[in-house]
């Protein structure tokens, strides 16, 4: 890949870097709060991690609420339409040519920040793994209120378990989330990337129809 | 006529079961003159209490307390344990609402609790913490000598043997064990028939998750070696106090668990075999008194952790003491699988590195 000429593109913008640090910072400590809540281990104690845990989930909930809000305005939800053009091409590089130094099958730009199989994955992950671990923190949150809301049908240790899946599914997101952003050109390239919004990407490559974002009207 | 004094009551709440703090771990004669640190309420001014005499909380009117006025009902729909024996029923919420606590951050949490845990729970956290309390009484170890003695003290001058009744445990400091209770305790009577294969619930508070009206409460737990019948297994009553200096047949007299135990349950109109045994019982005392300061209320991580206060009340999940270990195992297997999958890849990205860079 090395061999390749590269070229600079802006990828990410304010909003988008702004975000995704936000957001995984405040991620990181709903794990290590929400975990010590669980009785995995005690590092704040009980009530602090109650405490830091409910405010970060509230937060985050806002914050969640601006981001998809911003998404639509800018069409860039587009982004993450699944396909599966390339799927298997991508699979077979992470398994397979990533080892033998083959080029990317599917080249970042403007217009196609994610290859399909990050699509599918930001897709699962923002449209149903992070919606449905607010939902069930909502609601855990909203215990006392259950009778009022109508919602007295709901149990607490179903609700807190189905929360605590959701728990591992992100800390296993993340972890894999994590190792993949070293599989740039360097080691660090990728998250450079997300921190100066500007990627590096081998030059001459033409981004086929398929990958671009539908113009924007 | 004066109100009546604490001194007053006391003479008979602090002194039952025949001694100071033997019955209850949280009435005893150190609430005649008590600090703040033992109970708020009872506590003298000096100290910071509020100085209650018992009718203060045990009385038909109205409470008042300054700024604070309740026009709902003192019982709140709460059962009361207080039966005829103190008149009306008050609750601590009688006095502070079902909202104690300032709302906002975790002192509302603190509200959210009260509809499940009894405010006791809380702000009692521990019993009997002037004097020791009785705690257990073995009968099967009577009418001998212990050491040539009949009567043994322990280090705090309170009896640990006493021919007449056996042996005794006393403690200071006593964690409460927590029930659900609705207010009302069932007993045992001599007519109701026993497992004696394990403890014996002399009396059992009643109560549930499920039930609105019950919270959780702490129990002093008085533990025992009692006389039963083994045949017909159900407890028996024996005959105790010599009537007179020829009663043969009193347990006191003589000495003679067979003879006492077969006067006993003919005075009774009980059937008797003929054959007894002891059998482990238990006899449980709600602990409502001996408030403690707010300082000394209970943590969080009290009771929401996997071996604490409330590790053997089931049938309701706690965050922190509750899980489902196949989801914490799955979790876990995930979390560490992901760990490894990566690892392995990113060695073997090394590596393959290292071997095209020397072609
Ligand atoms: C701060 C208020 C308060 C004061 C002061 C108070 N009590 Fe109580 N007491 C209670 C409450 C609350 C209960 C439980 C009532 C219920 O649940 O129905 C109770 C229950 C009792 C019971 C029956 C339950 C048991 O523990 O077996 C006795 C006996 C009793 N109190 C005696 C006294 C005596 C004697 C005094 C004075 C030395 C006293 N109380 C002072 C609030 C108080
Ligand atoms: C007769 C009314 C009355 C009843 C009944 C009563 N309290 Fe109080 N309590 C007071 C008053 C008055 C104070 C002192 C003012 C205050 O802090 O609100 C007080 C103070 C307290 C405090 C604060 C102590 C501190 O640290 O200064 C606690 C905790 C408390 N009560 C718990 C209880 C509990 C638990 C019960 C039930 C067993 C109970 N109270 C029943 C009137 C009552
Ligand atoms: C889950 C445990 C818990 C329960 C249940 C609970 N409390 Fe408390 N309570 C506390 C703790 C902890 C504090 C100290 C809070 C603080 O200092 O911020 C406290 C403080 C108080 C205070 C002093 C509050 C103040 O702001 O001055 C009163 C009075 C009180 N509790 C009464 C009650 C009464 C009455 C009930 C039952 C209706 C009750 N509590 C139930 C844990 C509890
Ligand atoms: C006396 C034991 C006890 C103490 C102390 C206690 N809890 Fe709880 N907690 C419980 C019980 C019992 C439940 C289950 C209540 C239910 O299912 O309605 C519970 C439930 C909860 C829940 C889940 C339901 C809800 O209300 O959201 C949270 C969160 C919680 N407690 C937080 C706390 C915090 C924070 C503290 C300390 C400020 C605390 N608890 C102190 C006994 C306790």
């Amino acid at each position: 890949m090395s061999e390749h000429k590269m070229k600079k593109i802006y990828l990410y913008s304010k909003f988008e870097r702004f975000w995704h640090w936000v957001q995984s910072v405040l991620i990181i400590l709903l794990l290590v709060t929400g975990f010590e809540v669980h009785g995995s281990f005690e590092l704040l104690g009980f009530m602090k991690a109650v405490d830091i845990h409910n405010t970060i989930g509230l937060t985050w909930l806002i914050l969640f609420v601006f981001i998809v809000f911003w998404m639509f305005v800018t069409h860039e939800y587009k982004q993450y339409i699944p396909t599966t053009k390339k799927l298997f091409e991508v699979a077979m590089y992470y398994s397979s040519g990533i080892f033998k130094g083959e080029p990317h099958p599917v080249q970042k730009s403007k217009n196609a920040k994610h290859n399909p199989m990050q699509r599918l994955t930001y897709l699962g992950l923002t449209a149903v793994l992070l919606p449905f671990q607010m939902v069930t923190g909502l609601l855990y949150w909203a215990y006392n209120d259950w009778a009022d809301w109508g919602l007295g049908f709901l149990d607490l240790e179903v609700l807190a378990l189905l929360h605590l899946i959701g728990g591992f599914a992100i800390l296993i997101f993340l972890i894999v989330h994590v190792y993949m952003t070293t599989t740039g050109h360097t080691i660090t390239a990728h998250i450079a990337a997300m921190f100066s919004g500007w990627e590096e990407v081998p030059e001459e490559e033409t981004v086929p129809d398929w990958e671009r974002k539908a113009e924007r009207h | 006529m004066g109100r009546p004094s604490r001194q007053n009551c006391g003479s008979c709440h602090f002194y039952g079961g025949g001694g100071d703090a033997v019955k209850h771990g949280d009435l005893d004669s150190s609430l005649v003159k008590p600090a703040k640190n033992l109970d708020v309420h009872m506590g003298t001014l000096e100290s910071g209490g509020q100085n209650f005499t018992c009718s203060r909380c045990h009385t038909t009117r109205n409470h008042h307390i300054a700024g604070r006025i309740y026009d709902k009902p003192a019982a709140l729909e709460r059962k009361s344990l207080l039966q005829d024996d103190l008149g009306d029923k008050i609750m601590c919420e009688s006095c502070h609402g079902m909202q104690p606590h300032k709302s906002g951050g975790m002192d509302s949490k603190l509200n959210d609790h009260v509809d499940k845990v009894a405010c006791q729970s809380c702000h009692i956290a521990e019993f009997a913490r002037s004097q020791p309390t009785k705690m257990s009484w073995d009968w099967s170890v009577a009418g001998q000598l212990r050491d040539g003695k009949a009567k043994v003290k322990g280090p705090d001058g309170k009896a640990v043997f006493v021919k007449k009744k056996g042996a005794f445990v006393w403690e200071q400091n006593v964690v409460p064990e927590y029930y659900w209770f609705d207010g009302t305790l069932d007993y045992v009577t001599v007519e109701d028939p026993i497992d004696p294969t394990g403890e014996v619930w002399l009396n059992r508070p009643n109560g549930s998750y499920d039930d609105p009206f019950s919270r959780i409460m702490p129990f002093k737990v008085h533990r025992g070696k009692t006389p039963y019948d083994k045949v017909n297994k159900v407890m028996v009553i024996p005959h105790l106090f010599p009537r007179n200096k020829e009663d043969k047949d009193a347990y006191w007299k003589s000495f003679d668990w067979q003879k006492a135990i077969k006067s006993g349950m003919k005075y009774a109109g009980q059937k008797y075999s003929g054959e007894y045994g002891f059998v482990d019982t238990a006899y449980v005392f709600p602990t409502t008194h001996m408030v403690a300061p707010r300082e000394k209320a209970l943590d969080c991580a009290q009771c929401h952790t996997k071996d604490g206060r409330l590790e053997n009340l089931e049938g309701f999940y706690m965050p922190g003491r509750d899980s489902v270990e196949l989801i914490n195992a799955a979790g876990w297997t995930g979390v560490i699988g992901a760990l490894v999958a990566v690892f392995i890849h990113g060695v073997m990205r090394f590596v393959a590195g290292l071997r095209r860079k020397e072609d």
